[in-house]
């Protein structure tokens, strides 16, 4: 779908005229990327990462491929021949620091993505179905990036696989079992290691065709914007290609400046020195972290040290690490009921005072302070900074959204995009009363593309 | 006003050169190139790593083998064979230097000036690729004293020739040198 004043694609030799009869994909990149589909003229910067997202899981599939050709996934040899390709691969080294520092990468770009959607309400009527495919990539990405770091079978890696595959014993009943199946083993070892390789080989495919779901269902309605107002005229919009392409091109190029600093002056500073150290299964290391992109989630799994029980009877309902379990799955599951959470008409955060100012005191800082407190050893004061701020966030999503989304009086909207940007929209001035006036050629007062009121 | 948005023709060619062209070409270079450098390392770790070229020469101590003498070793995970020839040998293999053959090639050519004593071939049948016998002790040399194939019947003379079979090429001599009088590194 587009909106009704999109440029038409028009193949213009022989060759083009053909290929769009029989298989018309540049018609598609037309109408997806190119002149062909027109997206609000007033995306900020917030709107770059979706793209450098894309970006980052194809610098991660290129880059993982590769190093697939060298690496060896058996528990005697791969620390081996990770250190095989840092040292004889030609630019082995290279390679392994940009696929490493490329998963940190891809998940800064894809919080900042996740952010923009909670500020601007982008998961509200008619983008429901973007989020959720949304959220679905973002677990995936956990899985992958999660299986991949037990690869070079260092000490974290060892140690972060048996924390994380020993949750499942959590759950009562089929719990063991499930775990022992899980690892093929009752530890993580050679058969572990093995399906985490084949696994996480295959996941970055399956993300990418949830990506490609995800930008089909985006390109139904289009693209939000920083008013939240829906597009109404052709005045709102300009067309992707050259303003976002240009606009995204830019970004990408600052991304990238970005990213080489790191990959070339700076390729450990997010990477824990233990994982230099071989596997040991029988010397814990003093600190098992997992890598900082977990860190909030970690928090909220270590918060919950008190088992919830029948008050003055001792009888257990459900155990500590149960309820960790609980709520660190929780956490990222109740994303998913968002767009029925937050009831106002308003999408963005610009026009809403009181979510603003949960958003930036109450939402952020609880985010930062988890952050924290998931890459802190599992002490005073850490751990009841922990509980409060993991109280907090619950509280955000389940509480204070539903109650400030009713409550709260927001601010006028401008009446269009058009207004928004230059100040003034002739659209506004004449008469709704259906008729197309002579003032304005592309008013088009269309009901179907009005705010979601 | 709605007609600012429409899209801007990108090919200009109607107008001429246009102020914005220079950015394009720029920006659009300058991804280019960087797009570009990106394929070297992509390729160039395919080749053969460090380990692999380290293992990719071999040196050979000839100074214990005698006159008529040959040792195997290996040289790239292949078999190879150097040989130290008799006088006799060299004289047999210098005479049949213009004689028809397959493959036709001097003595001289097969070995390193001074040092026309010492043979070094792969020991791989350029038929189909077997080991030819005739380098160790008593096994044996074919019609024509050299090596000999067992699987399809190709003799190579003391030279490693091709004489007689369904050989197509003279056994491969690999590229190497003296480093001192008695050691050759091979590849």
């Amino acid at each position: 779908m587009s909106f009704a004043w999109a440029k038409q694609y028009e193949p213009q030799t022989a060759f083009t005229k053909w290929l769009d009869e029989k298989l018309p994909l540049p018609r598609l990149v037309y109408n997806a990327v190119g002149a062909g589909y027109p997206v609000p003229r007033n995306l900020n910067y917030m709107w770059n990462f979706g793209v450098l997202a894309g970006f980052c899981l194809m610098l991660q599939i290129v880059t993982g491929v590769v190093l697939a050709m060298h690496y060896a996934a058996n528990a005697e040899v791969a620390f081996g021949t990770v250190e095989h390709i840092m040292r004889n691969v030609n630019w082995g080294w290279a390679l392994r620091y940009a696929h490493a520092n490329g998963a940190s990468f891809f998940f800064i770009v894809v919080y900042l993505h996740i952010f923009r959607g909670l500020f601007y309400s982008s998961y509200k009527a008619p983008r429901e179905m973007i989020w959720l495919l949304g959220v679905v990539i973002f677990l995936l990405m956990m899985a992958t990036a999660f299986m991949g770091y037990v690869l070079p079978w260092g000490q974290m890696s060892f140690w972060g696989a048996q924390v994380i595959t020993g949750l499942f014993s959590a759950i009562p009943l089929v719990g063991e079992p499930l775990q022992v199946w899980l690892l093929g083993g009752f530890a993580p070892d050679n058969a572990a290691l093995n399906r985490f390789f084949s696994l996480h080989f295959l996941l970055p495919f399956v993300i990418a065709g949830v990506v490609i779901l995800h930008i089909w269902a985006l390109h139904i309605p289009g693209s939000s914007n920083p008013t939240g107002v829906e597009v109404k005229q052709e005045s709102d919009t300009v067309p992707f290609h050259p303003y976002y392409t240009a606009k995204d091109g830019f970004g990408l190029g600052v991304f990238l400046i970005a990213f080489a600093t790191m990959v070339f002056f700076l390729p450990n500073a997010l990477g824990h020195p233990d994982n230099y150290i071989e596997a040991n299964p029988l010397s814990t290391p003093a600190h098992i972290v997992p890598e900082w992109y977990f860190w909030p989630f970690y928090a909220i799994l270590r918060a919950f040290t008190g088992d919830l029980t029948i008050p003055f009877t001792g009888i257990v309902l459900i155990p500590a690490k149960l309820l960790g379990v609980i709520a660190m799955f929780g956490s990222i599951l109740l994303w998913f009921v968002l767009p029925w959470l937050d009831k106002s008409p308003v999408r963005s955060g610009h026009y809403r005072p009181l979510f603003n100012k949960f958003f930036w005191f109450g939402f952020i800082p609880c985010m930062i302070v988890l952050f924290i407190c998931g890459g802190a050893p599992a002490e005073e004061p850490y751990v009841i900074l922990s509980q409060i701020a993991t109280a907090y966030y619950f509280m955000h999503f389940l509480v204070i959204l539903p109650i400030v989304s009713q409550i709260e009086v927001p601010k006028p909207l401008p009446f269009s995009i058009t207004e928004a940007v230059l100040g003034t929209d002739k659209a506004a001035e004449d008469p709704r009363t259906g008729t197309v006036t002579a003032g304005g050629t592309g008013t088009l007062p269309d009901g179907s593309l009005q705010p979601a009121e | 006003m709605a007609s600012d948005t429409a899209a801007i023709s990108e090919t200009g060619a109607e107008e001429g050169v246009r102020r914005r062209d220079w950015i394009h070409i720029a920006a659009l270079s300058t991804a280019g190139v960087g797009g570009a450098s990106l394929l070297i390392p992509l390729i160039s770790q395919m080749s053969p790593s460090a380990d692999v070229l380290a293992a990719s020469s071999t040196d050979v101590d000839v100074g214990a083998i005698q006159p008529g003498q040959s040792i195997k070793t290996t040289f790239r995970k292949q078999p190879l064979f150097v040989k130290r020839l008799t006088a006799e040998e060299i004289a047999k293999a210098k005479a049949d230097d213009g004689a028809d053959m397959r493959d036709p090639a001097t003595l001289a050519q097969r070995t390193k000036e001074g040092h026309e004593d010492i043979l070094v071939t792969m020991g791989v049948c350029t038929h189909l690729g077997c080991v030819p016998l005739g380098a160790a002790e008593g096994e044996n040399k074919g019609e024509y004293g050299g090596y000999f194939c067992p699987c399809h019947g190709s003799h190579y003379d003391v030279a490693g020739r091709i004489r007689k079979g369904p050989a197509p090429l003279n056994l491969m001599v690999p590229e190497y040198s003296f480093t001192s009088d008695t050691v050759i590194r091979v590849g």
